[in-house]
């Protein structure tokens, strides 16, 4: 409250009354327009030249600045130069590596060029990309990552009508489809087999229903959710087994023939959608009030962040077969994927639970009090807004998570680095560009696709905030 | 402080009825060692309007959140429109879905519009189609006198606004009882008007409510008993032109001197 004016101060001195605005002016030139955003970003940190200190600091960021734009530039210059001015692109002859030969060498282009070889790759395409998946089946693949792309494509552009529905079809059906193309489907699976593990997951349910109503005593009633959860684990992955068994009449192909992007994108994707809910998953459990879920949770989530992904999957590949009872037989890929899938759950749900915890005791509470039941209250009022907190975070982990996939090459399954690494090795194609020009080319890919991801997350992130308005 | 409303215009049409609302009997609640609520006695009758004051950390807000389960009471027995509160979630959520709550601080839902805001609970507790809870939700936004609000986001609203959207939010669920936790005390004075008013024609209209708050003018104008609590007990309670003209503990009156000294 301001302080009235005592008594003998002059009022003459202190009142003021203002009769007419202050004129509206608009901005000088360094606040506005292409001249201000130069002299804001560029001119303003070097030309200060009123004292001595400051003319030496504003002659050092300009020199500074020229040089990181010549070094720049440079590099810039290097890499065209190297993929594209001086590349060579075709080989009309089919000299195969002859043609990347400097005349030194025994081949026909200058003494000291050095630059890429593109027809090296265009050679290796189909392997880099496929493996050595049959070539006559390569539409299955094809066909896969284009309804894929179509789906992913579908639930990113908005304004296109069904989203949830496609998207809903992207996370059920896409799969076991995907799933049937790229092995062909028809595994030996025994109908008693998967009725089995369909009376158990129908079983683990029931339990779940019994527990959560309190017929079974206080400890099933706590752990009712981890039983229904299991339960509809079990179920899907029996369904799903279930039609994979179906013979489609398409001809199977051995997961040790794919190799190259397939398998990079087969093991990223898998990871990244189950990482996900699993993540969000074991985040609530570990804050969860139950203790058993809580310390399950955390068990889980600081083995799994303990040890580094190599040893998950040499764990995966060569120790537990040791365990598996004789005859008993995991495809070499599915238990990489299954612990890639595990470990970047454990980041996953650290990433979330940071998110959880910026989410204000309020929240929770206006949320309760409006008797929103648990589950309801997570998915319509506290998820929405700790993913979009962590949106930098998830698709942190994403990203990593993407190129982690070349350590699967580790336990001998070739991804898109080691097939092509292995294609280095072709003595056909041998020269001093070979391995340079693939390793670039493998770079690109890998860039392509983590700088997508990257531009989506920004776009989301300004998407939200903006709609949003916090 | 808001201006004081004169007495003279109080209480037309407000009436208590006989039927118990909420009926609490030595209710005792600990925070750790500390002993945050002592042996409460409150008998809550349908159409009652309750104003419970007291210094800060005496417990009040503790009391009226024991009422729908935002806290758990130790010991003791608390029984809401005939239910008991124990640890059945069934009880709970029965409880909530007829008693509304006002916070401090709003707690209104950040990503969800205003209108997304008050159809949340009728849609997903209620079970109410969306068209119905959103012609519901128009009709309270319209109570609160910000219906054209209804498609912004509360981060665009002022406080007072989103305070009154946040009455509005629980009336939606047509509560039997109002919770109000110093509703007030988060606005700038000059919101705070509007959002006494808001609760003043609310209890006009015979809701039964229970309000922390420190606003006296709206005690006197609203209120048919004024409860003192201090130390985690209830020192005193009274009609309201009793309680503040002639306080009969040493505590209230040092309280009231404080408050209205200034």
């Amino acid at each position: 409250m301001a302080k009235k004016p005592t008594k003998s101060a002059k009022l003459s001195d202190v009142a003021f009354v203002r009769n007419e605005d202050a004129p509206l002016l608009p901005p000088p030139a360094s606040q506005a327009g292409i001249t201000g955003w130069l002299w804001q970003n560029i001119f303003a940190s070097m030309s200060d030249f009123t004292s001595i200190g400051a003319s030496i600091r504003s002659l050092l960021v300009a020199g500074l600045s020229v040089f990181l734009l010549y070094f720049g530039g440079l590099q810039i210059y290097t890499l065209i130069d190297f993929a594209f001015v001086s590349a060579v692109f075709s080989d009309p002859e089919t000299l195969k590596r002859e043609v990347c030969w400097t005349e030194q060498q025994g081949g026909s282009l200058p003494n000291g060029w050095h630059a890429a070889c593109w027809p090296f790759v265009v050679a290796k395409q189909k392997f880099i990309m496929y493996g050595a998946y049959p070539a006559e089946d390569l539409w299955r693949v094809n066909l896969t990552v284009i309804m894929g792309l179509v789906g992913l494509g579908w639930v990113l552009v908005e304004k296109l009508p069904y989203r949830p529905q496609v998207g809903a079809l992207m996370l059920t059906a896409y799969p076991v489809i995907a799933f049937i193309l790229l092995t062909g489907g028809n595994s030996d699976t025994s109908s008693i087999n998967i009725a089995t593990w369909l009376v158990i997951g129908l079983g683990l349910i029931s339990i779940a229903r019994l527990g959560s109503r309190g017929y079974l005593g206080s400890f099933f009633n706590e752990v009712a959710s981890i039983f229904s959860i299991i339960g509809w684990v079990v179920i899907s992955f029996t369904v799903v087994r279930g039609v994979a068994a179906i013979d489609f009449g398409l001809t199977s192909v051995d997961t040790r023939d794919w190799g190259g992007l397939l398998i990079t994108l087969v093991v990223a994707v898998t990871g990244i959608v189950a990482s996900l809910p699993l993540g969000i998953i074991l985040a609530l459990g570990r804050r969860s009030q139950m203790p058993i879920a809580r310390i399950l949770s955390t068990v889980f989530i600081e083995f799994w962040r303990g040890v580094p992904l190599i040893t998950v999957l040499f764990m995966a590949s060569v120790m537990l077969p040791l365990f598996l009872p004789e005859g008993v037989n995991f495809d070499n890929l599915l238990r990489a994927l299954i612990g890639v899938m595990l470990f970047s759950a454990a980041y996953m749900a650290e990433v979330v639970r940071g998110g959880l915890q910026a989410i204000d005791k309020g929240q929770y509470e206006g949320a309760q009090a409006m008797g929103l039941s648990y589950w309801q209250s997570m998915r319509l009022v506290i998820l929405p807004q700790a993913l979009t907190h962590v949106i930098p975070g998830i698709v942190n982990t994403f990203i990593g998570l993407f190129k982690d996939t070349t350590l699967v090459s580790i336990v001998g399954i070739f991804d898109l680095l080691g097939g092509g690494q292995s294609a280095i090795a072709d003595a056909a194609w041998s020269s001093p560009v070979q391995a340079i020009t693939m390793y670039v080319y493998i770079a690109f890919i890998f860039f392509v696709f983590c700088f997508a991801m990257s531009r989506y997350s920004m776009y989301m992130e300004r998407k939200l905030s903006t709609s949003r308005k916090h | 402080m808001a201006k004081q409303p004169s007495s003279a215009t109080k209480k037309t049409g407000m009436s208590v009825g006989d039927e118990v609302m909420i009926s609490m009997e030595n209710v005792n609640k600990w925070y750790g060692n500390f002993h945050v609520l002592r042996d409460i006695n409150l008998t809550v009758n349908k159409g009652e309007r309750i104003v419970i004051c007291g210094p800060s950390g005496s417990g009040k807000s503790t009391l009226i959140r024991c009422l729908n389960r935002l806290e758990e009471h130790q010991a003791g027995n608390i029984t809401v429109q005939g239910i008991t509160l124990n640890n059945d979630l069934k009880n709970i959520d029965e409880i909530r879905r007829d008693v509304g709550m006002v916070f401090q601080h709003f707690n209104l839902f950040p990503h969800l519009t205003i209108l997304e805001n008050c159809t949340l609970a009728p849609i997903w507790v209620r079970k109410m189609p969306k068209a119905e809870a959103e012609k519901i939700a128009m009709q309270y936004l319209e109570r609160v006198k910000i219906p054209e609000q209804a498609h912004k986001y509360p981060g665009q609203l002022s406080g007072g606004q989103q305070q009154r959207v946040a009455i509005a939010r629980s009336l939606c669920m047509e509560p039997k009882l109002m919770l109000f936790d110093e509703p007030t005390s988060a606005l700038d004075p000059e919101m705070i008007k509007e959002v006494l008013d808001t609760m003043v024609s609310l209890a006009e209209d015979g809701m039964s409510m229970i309000c922390v708050t420190h606003e006296m003018g709206f005690a006197r104008k609203v209120a048919n008993r004024v409860i003192f609590m201090d130390e985690g007990q209830i020192v005193e309670q009274n009609e309201p032109e009793a309680f503040f003209n002639n306080p009969q503990s040493d505590r209230t009156k040092l309280f009231l001197s404080q408050i209205l000294d200034h």
